[in-house]
């Protein structure tokens, strides 16, 4: 039993960290639009599901802290409580506790206890003083972060349908009963009959047709099938379809228009008589909107009815919509997934043995088994892989807090953009991308941004920006820290360096050469050493960081204009495709994602190139590496060796290697503490045969490469 | 054969006119199977004939017939005032794109383009007759 209240505790606990990320990124939402409905309602909502599960999961401190708060936030929902510094500071600052209360293991320390009834005393306080209404009241809004989604079904469009058929129409028999009904075969149907026309029984012809009819339509037909239904009368009427919904309203959107708005959009109410009537309302006291255009003669009750039913009935497709999206996702502990992608891993190890092991039997039947098991490993892998891809999203929404602390401490006024939070990326990589990010976006704020009076000195506005966004790339993804500060002056970059001995007073250096100098340890240009940054175990840090995840950095500045830091990144770090070769006994694996193409290596072409190692790929010169030579292998290489073509950041460049064996699935194992330092291979796998490959770094060694070059040439 | 009682109790008739015995014969076998009652007549005289003292809530016809072609048909039909206001289709082929419009004026409800499937036909009964 105990076990299970753990694994309650646990889930809670996760629940909870979820909600505080999303708890601040309303915060700071509400802090730069204090009115912001949906901002409140999601803050509110926060506390709310803390107080309730907190209850149920055996935390009861949250539980009784988060109720207090949520009675703060009930005011300001309702208007009787304004939203200012004072109360998101406050909130914060709860949040911060509610941070610490759930990650202690035992019971919430005395501390701890402390800090709580001094924020709930601040927040009482603030409710005292809570008389002035103030702000339109919140509406509602459900806002989930970082939960999964699955695609369900066919799209499901809603229509609003207007017919007026013609006086005439019974004439030929038509019946407009039967076509509502056939709207009603077409999917969740809404029918309004408008009957203002109908006359007074003495003047009635029973002939005619009255009456006209708004219809709302959710269906996954398009438009045509609609007006198939009309077919038989479309000279006889009068016929509007227009879409109100197209299904993919994002969750944060379950409320529809307002009915005002749909009268006028309608165009049973023009926009000046809407104006009239709300500007007059606000003395006429607590009618509502409906009641008094009928009362004016404005608009016929059921034209009201006809757009309070639109209005509902989207509502309630849109919060469905958004339940479903809920349902439809699943939470499961990382630990299993970790398992998974392993228990994979082995059986993509498995499966190059079975292929090996049928190729060689040279039995047919074994291997298309062999075939149909390749294939469908690799499905399994590609399908276990993307369920580890998360969005960059929630990571992106802790930066804000860190900005916004940043630059108050620091007296600048910075503002956070990002782009790109949908991009997903392994989960592993986003966890370990929280440190490097931190420190570019401190570097940023604190060395690259100037003070406000500065910036405006300069012709720039006072308000910095520091753009942050990710992007995919082939099997890559872009993470960019930008900031429109002061930007890196390459020229300062050298004097420093000169002086750490870094490089030589002569060395000719380009300014990209230069800028990718800050990434070497203890570097800075820093004139003053504070406390957030400066001195100098920033950027080596991220380097550090990056290459671990297999990434590459890239800088670019002007001076004046700002910095950007770009991070490449592979999108996942257990398994990749990768090219096999074979070098005398020694096999090897480049990854494919960088391999461009692979051709051969004559006699002939060795002694045209003079003894330099480039070669000839259809015009272009190509600078290559002797993977036989790098890694000092015996024996002598076969008269026609192979030149695996890739791209890097420079261009293009070659290894040498004796044979192309193709295309193998590739799950990475590390080397061990032993070789961990080894520059030039990244890891190790086991093939199919029970031989190891070694990783390639590619960009590491082109690396090396360049620098033998150079101090050969030096030496020279 | 199995008849059901479609549409709230009582069994609806319908006509079908058509000189072809096949086209005939098709729509009574798929319309007799949705549990309507079927009169058969073979041109526009024979239906006008058979519809005398009969009642029938729809008619499907043809618009080529030797003696009283469908769109006199219609006319005619829409002048007695039992049957002003009875779904009335006209079978048309994809060449008689004006015959349609001539329907609808003569006072049709719509119009099915031969050759049809008999999911088409059911489904023109299902929208004009409720």
């Amino acid at each position: 039993m105990s076990g299970e209240f753990e694994v309650l505790k646990e889930a809670f606990r996760q629940e909870a960290s979820e909600l505080l990320s999303e708890l601040e990124a309303s915060l700071l939402e509400l802090e730069k639009a204090p009115g912001d409905g949906e901002a409140v309602s999601s803050v509110f909502r926060v506390f709310h599901s803390l107080k309730g599960s907190g209850a149920t999961c055996g935390f009861d401190e949250v539980s009784r802290f988060t109720h207090h708060i949520e009675t703060a936030y009930d005011l300001v929902r309702n208007g009787k409580m304004r939203v200012d510094k004072t109360l998101i500071d406050l909130t914060l600052r709860a949040g911060d506790l509610l941070h610490d209360m759930i990650d202690a293991r035992q019971s919430v320390s005395t501390e701890a206890k402390g800090r709580g009834a001094e924020i709930l005393s601040e927040f009482r306080a603030l409710m005292s003083g809570a008389d002035v209404a103030q702000g339109p009241p919140a509406k509602g809004g459900w806002e989930e972060v970082g939960m999964l989604r699955a695609d369900s079904g066919k799209r499901q469009i809603t229509y609003r349908i207007r017919l007026r058929p013609s006086p005439r129409i019974f004439a030929d028999g038509t019946n407009p009963i039967s076509l509502m009904n056939e709207l009603r075969r077409l999917g969740e149907c809404r029918i309004v009959a408008q009957s203002e026309k109908i006359p007074f029984l003495e003047e009635i012809d029973p002939e005619q047709c009255y009456t006209r009819w708004d219809v709302v339509l959710t269906t996954d037909r398009d438009v045509n099938a609609i007006r198939d239904v009309f077919i038989f009368i479309e000279d006889q009427c009068e016929l509007k379809i227009e879409t109100i919904d197209d299904g993919t309203t994002s969750q944060e959107e379950t409320d529809y228009r307002k009915l005002g708005e749909i009268l006028v959009e309608k165009k049973d109410l023009s926009e000046e008589e809407l104006g009239k009537v709300l500007r007059d309302t606000q003395s006429l006291g607590r009618k509502s909107l409906g009641e008094i255009l009928v009362e004016e003669g404005l608009v016929a009750p059921l034209t009201v009815e006809a757009a309070l039913v639109e209005q509902e009935h989207v509502r309630e497709l849109r919060e469905r919509r958004l339940r479903e999206e809920v349902i439809s996702s699943l939470r499961v502990s990382s630990e299993k997934l970790d398992r998974l992608v392993n228990l994979v891993g082995e059986l993509v190890t498995v499966q190059a043995r079975l292929t090996q092991s049928a190729a060689d039997r040279d039995d047919p039947g074994l291997v298309s088994i062999a075939e149909e098991v390749e294939r469908l490993t690799a499905d399994l892998r590609d399908n276990t892989m993307s369920i580890r891809l998360l969005p960059l999203g929630t990571t992106f929404s802790k930066f804000k807090r860190l900005v916004r602390d940043l630059s108050l401490k620091l007296g600048k006024e910075v503002e956070l953009l990002t782009e790109g939070g949908e991009t997903e990326l392994d989960k592993t990589v986003i966890e370990k991308l929280n440190d490097p990010l931190v420190h570019l976006i401190r570097n940023a704020i604190d060395h690259g941004i100037e003070p406000p009076e500065i910036r405006e000195r300069a012709g720039k506005p006072r308000k910095a920006t520091v753009r942050l966004s990710a992007v995919h790339s082939g099997s890559q993804v872009l993470i960019q820290v930008r900031d429109d500060g002061v930007g890196v002056d390459a020229e300062l970059v050298r004097t420093k360096a000169v002086e750490n001995g870094l490089i030589s007073q002569d060395s000719a250096l380009s300014e990209k050469d230069l800028l990718a100098l800050i990434l070497a340890p203890g570097f800075t240009t820093a004139g003053n050493v504070t406390s957030v940054s400066g001195r100098g175990v920033g950027m080596d840090v991220v380097k550090k960081a990056v290459d671990r995840l297999r990434g590459t950095i890239e800088i670019s500045s002007r001076k004046g204009e700002g910095t950007t830091v770009t991070l490449v990144l592979p999108l996942t770090l257990a398994i990749i495709d990768g090219l096999l070769v074979r070098i005398g006994a020694e096999y090897f694996v480049l990854p494919l994602s960088a391999v461009e193409e692979c051709v051969e290596l004559t006699r002939r072409d060795k002694e045209n190139a003079h003894g330099r190692q480039v070669t000839n790929v259809r015009g272009q010169i190509v600078p290559y590496v002797r993977l036989r030579d790098h890694f000092t292998i015996g024996g002598h290489p076969p008269d026609i060796e192979q030149i695996v073509i890739v791209r890097n950041d420079h261009g293009r460049a070659g290894f040498v290697v004796d044979t192309v064996i193709g295309e193998h699935q590739t799950v990475i194992k590390s080397l061990g503490r032993v070789f961990k330092d080894i520059e030039g291979i990244s890891g190790a796998t086991i093939l199919g045969s029970g031989n190891v490959a070694l990783i390639v770094d590619i960009a590491k060694l082109l690396k090396i490469a360049e620098y033998e070059e150079a101090s050969c040439q030096e030496g020279r | 054969m199995a008849q059901g009682k479609p549409h709230g109790g009582t069994m609806k008739t319908i006509m079908t006119v058509d000189d072809s015995a096949s086209v005939r014969m098709m729509v009574n076998f798929t319309l007799s199977q949705l549990g309507f009652d079927i009169v058969e007549a073979v041109d526009g005289k024979d239906a006008l004939k058979k519809l005398s003292g009969r009642s029938i809530h729809m008619l499907i016809t043809d618009v080529n017939m030797p003696e009283l072609d469908g769109i006199g048909l219609v006319k005619k039909i829409r002048e007695n005032p039992s049957y002003r206001f009875i779904p009335i289709i006209v079978l048309t082929t994809e060449s008689q794109e004006e015959k349609k419009k001539e329907g609808k004026l003569a006072g049709a409800t719509g119009w099915i383009v031969k050759p049809f499937k008999p999911e088409q036909l059911i489904a023109v009964v299902r929208k004009v007759l409720s």
